[in-house]
């Protein structure tokens, strides 16, 4: 089993390091670029500093259909503030010249194709990302961008749900390295209220396919919803839409909106962190 | 998934994984009834008695005279609900029914696939909720009134233009989050596999009447075919039958908009670049990094930044070409066969129209040219007319 084995990804790492304890790990997610490069920066080092274990950093896409409204809008935004995919990797080349913080990214494949599919990771590996998830990339047509993540040392990441059959998480297994996003809802990223009752049974199946640490996300939106995805059997958390929504919230005032990042961060990281 | 819906290097299945196991209930409903006489069956009693199949192939004497061949219109605007769409939607329909599914859902740009996903909704007794560009809902208010009427819920969709991209991401995600029940009838051949081999299969009967008819008519099967192309649904369903047939030249006509010069077109094979937009690779309307494009068109169904799979694969194989029509052109075509031959062609068959006027020189006296007259324009008579009154006060 992997599991004894010490993991080369550092994300895989950096779950493990936390699992070991009893606790799981904080993923809180970011749209790249929202609202600008350098609140972004910013905001991403807030989250480093406030229990983060792992980042999921998001590209902005004009068509993200996997995305509910309040990623939409951070998308727009960062597009209009003039973000590229070229200017997300100086970003996280920037952030990593001062914290050393896993990296995982979100992207849509049209980006990954315009870019290039073997530049955008090798690109990737040069700034020190640990992991790409391509949120509408299924398996069967993911060779090329699994060659190219495997060429430049990057994890390549993929979704299961709920919906997902066995014979397919064994597909899905095959190819995943550092983590499996397990989709905590079936549907798009926004924050609920509780966790899906499917879920555990959910991941469950999951654990059965892979030794991969399974993070939970889409939909989790407080601690109550953390701690009830690690109940359900989850390694860690991704957040997304509850970071995103207090970025929202106080776009005119830069002090408060770091303020507010990283009191939900920190809220987020203790129900995460709690050990079962 | 049994294929992988490669047409060439286009297609494919290119989206999360939630609708993946969708995706794969559709295919083996669709593959399961394609073989089924009695489901074929019922659809061609619906399809001849309900909507009124099959529609006239009719000469046109002013587009003969005018073009100098013999130039026939394939009447889909004579069809139920006033537009090709009708032929996919009574098909999609029957399927969700045969899958047990009590909601369907759409995406509608000009409303046409709207009107005729309410059509079957209301036919079927299944719930049927519209996903339409609020610049749209605007633009094609007398549709809207339409689906409202059949009992259908218009959801209108404010994100990105307010146009029918948005209405397909919208959809989309509607679907995301309701995928049990939940039934998509996708409009146009585009999308991700099975859709557009699906609506191809629905639409190929356009093409299989044009030659049938024409056969009978002029024992022979046409020079060409002209169809517009909004996402691709009528053309390939128009061409589909003549793929085979080399003699048969199939012309393509894309919404040029303001010129390709402008910016303001949906050009999408004539000036995109290939790309993922909305679960297959074809031929987008992009920006260097991959951020799609607004697409403009005077037709609301036409006014898309992506393209049928099918499509791509055609014109870099050569079997079909593509060509454009500007607004202006089509709003000539749309007054001028009104009042040559009172034909109201949809705004969106006009562009057809003004492709084939326009490639005329081609022809000769013996040629027989077929234009799909994918739609009537009732829906269009509003904004038609007013921007043909902006145009005569410049
Ligand atoms: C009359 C008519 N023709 C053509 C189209 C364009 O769609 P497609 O390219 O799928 O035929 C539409 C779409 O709404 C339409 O209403």
């Amino acid at each position: 089993m992997s599991r004894a084995t010490p993991a080369k990804n550092r994300i895989t790492a950096a779950v493990r390091a936390r699992n070991a304890a009893g606790q799981g790990a904080f993923v809180p997610f970011l749209v790249l670029g929202d609202p600008d490069f350098e609140t972004s920066l910013m905001l991403a080092q807030t989250l480093a500093d406030n229990g983060a274990d792992a980042l999921e950093l998001g590209f902005a896409f004009s068509d993200p259909p996997a995305d509910g409204p309040v990623i939409q809008r951070a998308d727009e935004r960062a597009l209009a503030a003039g973000m590229t995919p070229a200017k997300a990797f100086d970003l996280i080349e920037a952030l990593h010249r001062t914290h050393a913080i896993p990296v995982s990214l979100l992207v849509y494949y049209n980006l990954v194709l315009q870019f290039g599919v073997d530049a955008f990771y090798r690109r990737a590996a040069a700034v020190g990302v640990d992991a790409v998830l391509v949120a509408d990339l299924p398996p069967e047509h993911a060779k090329d961008a699994v060659e190219a993540a495997r060429s430049h040392g990057v994890a390549p990441v993929f979704l299961a749900s709920e919906l997902s059959p066995p014979e397919r998480l064994e597909r899905i297994a095959a190819l995943a390295e550092g983590y499996i996003y397990a989709l905590a809802r079936v549907g798009v990223t926004g924050e609920q209220t509780d966790v899906d009752p499917n879920l555990s049974a959910a991941l469950d199946r999951m654990r059965a396919a892979t030794d991969l640490p399974l993070l939970a996300g889409f939909g989790i939106g407080g601690p109550e919803q953390a701690l009830a995805a690690r109940r359900a059997g989850a390694d860690g958390v991704i957040v997304g839409s509850a970071i995103v929504r207090r970025v929202a919230a106080h776009l005119d005032d830069r002090d408060a909106m770091r303020d507010a990042v990283a009191e939900i961060a920190s809220t987020l990281a203790a129900a995460a962190h709690t050990t079962l | 998934m049994k294929h992988t819906g490669s047409y060439g290097r286009f297609g494919g299945f290119y989206v999360a994984e939630p609708l993946i196991p969708a995706l794969e209930e559709l295919e083996a409903a669709w593959l399961d009834a394609r073989e089924d006489p009695g489901f074929r069956a019922g659809l061609d009693r619906l399809l001849r008695h309900y909507a009124g199949r099959p529609t006239p192939l009719y000469r046109s004497p002013t587009l003969s005279e005018d073009m100098g061949c013999h130039v026939y219109l394939k009447r889909e605007d004579l069809l139920h609900g006033g537009a090709h769409k009708t032929n996919n939607t009574l098909g999609q329909g029957l399927l969700a029914a045969r899958m047990g599914k009590t909601r369907i859902i759409a995406e509608t740009g000009a409303g046409q696939h709207g009107v005729a996903t309410a059509m079957i909704g209301a036919l079927l007794g299944l719930e049927v909720k519209i996903f339409m560009g609020s610049l749209d809902v605007e633009r094609q208010a007398p549709n809207v009134q339409r689906m409202r009427l059949f009992g259908a819920e218009v959801v209108p969709v404010d994100n990105g233009g307010g146009s029918l991209k948005d209405a397909i991401n919208e959809a989309m995600r509607y679907w995301t989050e309701h995928i049990r029940d939940t039934f998509y009838v996708f409009g146009t051949a585009a999308g991700p596999h099975p859709y557009p081999s699906i609506v191809r299969d629905f639409q190929r009967i356009i093409g299989e009447e044009i030659a049938a008819q024409l056969l009978e008519e002029q024992g022979r099967l046409p020079s060409a075919v002209i169809a517009c192309v909004g996402g691709g649904s009528n053309a390939i369903g128009a061409f589909a039958r003549f793929v085979e047939e080399d003699g048969v030249q199939l012309i393509g006509v894309e919404p040029g908009g303001h010129g390709v010069a402008s910016g303001k077109h949906g050009v999408t094979l004539g000036a995109g670049r290939p790309g993922c937009l909305h679960g297959s690779i074809s031929y987008v309307l992009q920006d260097a990094c991959g951020q799609i494009h607004e697409a403009h068109s005077i037709s609301a169904g036409l006014d898309y930044p992506g393209v049928g799979p099918e499509h791509a694969h055609l014109m870099e194989s050569k079997r079909a070409e593509y060509v454009s029509a500007t607004d202006d052109e089509a709003l000539d075509a749309f007054a001028w066969l009104s009042r040559s031959e009172g034909i109201l062609p949809a705004l969106e068959s006009s562009h057809a129209i003004a492709g084939a006027r326009r490639l005329a020189d081609r022809f000769g006296p013996d040629d027989v040219v077929v234009i799909n007259l994918s739609g009537r324009g009732d829906k269009d008579l509003a904004h038609a007319m007013a921007a043909l009154e902006r145009r005569a006060g410049e």
